[in-house]
């Protein structure tokens, strides 16, 4: 298949965000146009006068990619353009459940036909690891750092699939960079439908998590194995399809330990507390979806 | 010489401003309307709503938005695929939009909005000043501002025309006073559809979001670029200044109405006292310049119509003969005790020949009324700057003492 994110961008060896890129470029398929916010993706692939991307992109602001990509649908429409070409916005996890919560919002209740991919890397890294919607309990931020008193930040991740799924979209789908058949045949299915539909993927971001640049995929994959993160399709809402665990399930511990961003859980008074309710995190998905 | 209106009495009807300006949007054929609403604005975009509902403006999507925001971003996405856009807004919505105008103007992306202008909160006033848009002036946008109906009407297909200009490729504000002018009914001609087809060629830009020739728009630029990309947008906001001067001629050509260029004058070709203004205030000024006149007040009005670009030339050519200059400002830059078109003229002058006294009021802020007797007692106190030299140099009129 061929690559339509071109090789010779600008993002740390190991880049989470630059195989989301690819993968959701190899679903979506080269009759597309992408929309992306600012953040990682759009610094590391844009530096003028270069560029990475071998389809049609525009980048605007943090904020608006989907109210750019009703336009850009809508414009597509109007002009009698719309036939294949798929309208394909892609945004980090601070772009998608911060400050991009309106926009994306609105189109989807709009219904515009486009796909929304969050590539998950569950900080702001762009701006130096800032911790975001995304950001996992307990996980060690530049603004939600680990002290003498606090292990980090201190919410759950905010459920954005559900939250999709309750605006009435289509088809909302979790996948994981560590799963790239996965990513690309959901995003694939997503572009395909009429309507707005919404892909999730988790990607692990070397720098900000902390891990050798080597382990990107490793890390991701750990994520679902221990039911952290959990693969599955909704249809109208309703889940369809779970991709199980079998026996095979993971401690989070042995997940946490392979992150720097997680390294004060093993070093605190307490900190096994802690490390214990990320297990109940993981064992209510286990139970939830089903794993 | 400002050529003479051919306006075809029989032609005319009398429609709300607002219904104006959706017609006159209407016959310029747009592909993307996207907008939100908010009073004054608000009766365009229903306006253009029922157009829709009755089919009545083909090959065009209509996005009803979810945030002011979201209607100038999602122009930026149609704007970029090619297709020709509108928006209208004003007041809070505009400001909302602040961070997207820099970005449509950036992108050089020719979108079209009507600014129903009205004051900004707070405290909260949906009366009509020209804060909003002025509290943007920067943003990279034309500014064009409209002394009545008819003139926001036909200043729409101007705009078009204007701002995609393959040397211009900037985006455009219209600004109509709220209400003043939103909400009023005038006699007025309404765009011709085949004239307008004959005035505004279809927008076919060179750069697009099309998957057969991929393009990157919205890259970023360090500093060995960003510079350049500035210094460009200037350029052509300078190239604009003809080119809104040659549109209001073709204009004339096509439909045989002129409302001047870049600015225009009435009764200032021997005047001592000079009035500027920009919007609806225009037109009273007009009314009590022609009583005056008939008492031997050699008093004239200088309307800008271009805010931004600025014209400096026209300005001091316009001004140069006259004794002093006083200037009406529907704004303030607060710190400054000034407002913008004030400052604006003050700076134009500062480097020339011209050494004429210029002083400032700032009049008519949140839709306070702007009497007859206000206007002639501002040209009563020029008169007295022409013997005495300047002893305010800007200041607040109608002031309700009382009230402090
Ligand atoms: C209005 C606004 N606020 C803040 C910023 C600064 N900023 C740029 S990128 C970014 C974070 C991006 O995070 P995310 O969307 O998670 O993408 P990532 O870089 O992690 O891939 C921030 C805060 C901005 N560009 N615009
Ligand atoms: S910080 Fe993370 S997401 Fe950003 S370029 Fe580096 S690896 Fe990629």
């Amino acid at each position: 298949m061929k690559s339509l994110l071109a090789p010779g961008h600008r993002g740390c060896a190991g880049c989470c965000d630059a195989m989301a890129a690819k993968f959701a470029l190899m679903g979506a398929g080269e009759d597309c146009i992408v929309i992306n916010p600012t953040g990682c993706l759009e610094v590391m692939t844009t530096p003028f006068p270069e560029t990475a991307w071998e389809v049609p992109w525009v980048h605007s602001l943090f904020e608006n990619a989907a109210a750019v990509g009703s336009g850009v649908e809508a414009a597509l429409k109007a002009l009698g353009k719309k036939e294949k070409t798929k309208v394909l916005v892609m945004g980090g996890d601070g772009a998608t459940l911060d400050i991009g919560m309106r926009s994306i919002s609105g189109a989807f209740e709009r219904g515009h036909d486009l796909t929304y991919v969050c590539i998950d890397n569950e900080a702001y890294m762009n701006t130096g690891v800032q911790r975001s919607g995304a950001t996992p309990y307990n996980a060690s931020t530049t603004t939600s750092p680990a002290g003498k008193v606090s292990f980090g930040n201190n919410r759950p991740k905010k459920n954005m699939p559900a939250i999709m799924a309750a605006h009435g979209a289509p088809y909302v789908a979790t996948t994981s960079i560590g799963f790239p058949k996965d990513m690309i045949k959901k995003v694939a299915t997503a572009t395909e439908i009429e309507g707005p539909t919404y892909i999730h993927a988790h990607a692990p971001c070397t720098t900000g998590w902390g891990f050798d640049t080597s382990k990107t995929v490793e890390v991701a994959k750990m994520a679902v194995q221990t039911g952290l993160w959990p693969l599955y399709e909704m249809e109208d809402g309703e889940v369809t399809k779970v991709r199980k665990l079998g026996k095979n399930i993971k401690p989070v511990e042995d997940y946490l330990k392979m992150q720097r961003r997680f390294s004060h859980l093993f070093k605190m008074e307490g900190g096994a507390e802690e490390i214990a309710k990320i297990q109940a995190i993981a064992d209510k998905n286990i139970e939830v979806y089903g794993l | 010489m400002a050529p003479e209106n051919k306006l075809d009495k029989s032609k005319m009807v009398v429609v709300e401003g607002s219904y104006a300006v959706a017609h006159a949007v209407k016959v310029c054929r747009p592909n993307v309307i996207s907008a939100y609403p908010i009073t004054p604005q608000t009766h365009i975009v229903e306006d253009l709503s029922q157009f829709m509902a009755d089919g009545e403006i083909p090959n065009c999507e209509y996005i009803n938005v979810e945030s002011e925001f979201s209607a100038l971003s999602a122009l930026v996405g149609s704007s970029a695929a090619g297709a020709r856009c509108y928006s209208a807004t004003t007041s809070q919505g505009l400001e909302l939009m602040h961070e997207v105008l820099f970005n449509v103007a950036g992108m050089r992306l020719p979108v079209m909005m009507t600014i129903a202008n009205r004051a900004v909160s707070a405290p909260i006033s949906i009366w009509n000043d020209h804060q909003d848009a002025i509290s943007q002036r920067d943003t990279g946008w034309i500014q064009l501002y409209a002394e009545n109906t008819q003139e926001i009407s036909d200043m729409t297909a101007q705009a078009y025309k204007i701002s995609e200009d393959k040397d211009i490729l900037l985006p455009s504000m219209t600004c109509m006073d709220g209400f003043i002018l939103s909400h009023v009914y005038e006699p007025v001609v309404l765009l011709e559809q085949d004239l307008t087809d004959e005035f505004l060629p279809t927008y076919e830009p060179d750069h697009v979001l099309d998957p057969k020739n991929p393009v990157s728009f919205g890259a970023f630029a360090d500093p060995n670029y960003y510079t350049e990309f500035r210094y460009l947008q200037e350029q052509a906001m300078q190239k604009a200044l003809k080119k809104i001067e040659d549109v209001a001629n073709e204009f004339y050509d096509v439909y045989g109405r002129y409302y001047g260029g870049l600015i225009d004058e009435y009764r200032t070709d021997d005047a001592d006292i000079i009035i500027m203004a920009m919007g609806s205030i225009v037109g009273t000024i007009k009314d009590v310049i022609d009583k005056l006149r008939d008492r031997n007040v050699k008093v004239g009005v200088l309307k800008v119509r271009s805010f931004r670009p600025f014209p400096v030339e026209a300005i001091k050519n316009a001004v140069k003969d006259a004794k002093v200059v006083v200037v009406l400002d529907k704004n303030i830059s607060l710190g400054l005790n000034e407002g913008a078109l004030f400052t604006e003229t003050k700076s134009s002058l500062y480097n020339t020949d011209v050494r004429i006294p210029v002083v400032g009021y700032m009049i008519g802020h949140g839709g306070r009324d702007i009497k007859v007797d206000t206007i002639e007692k501002i040209i009563d106190e020029a008169t007295e700057v022409m013997k005495t030299g300047i002893k305010i140099e800007s200041q607040f009129t109608d002031v309700k003492e009382e009230l402090l």
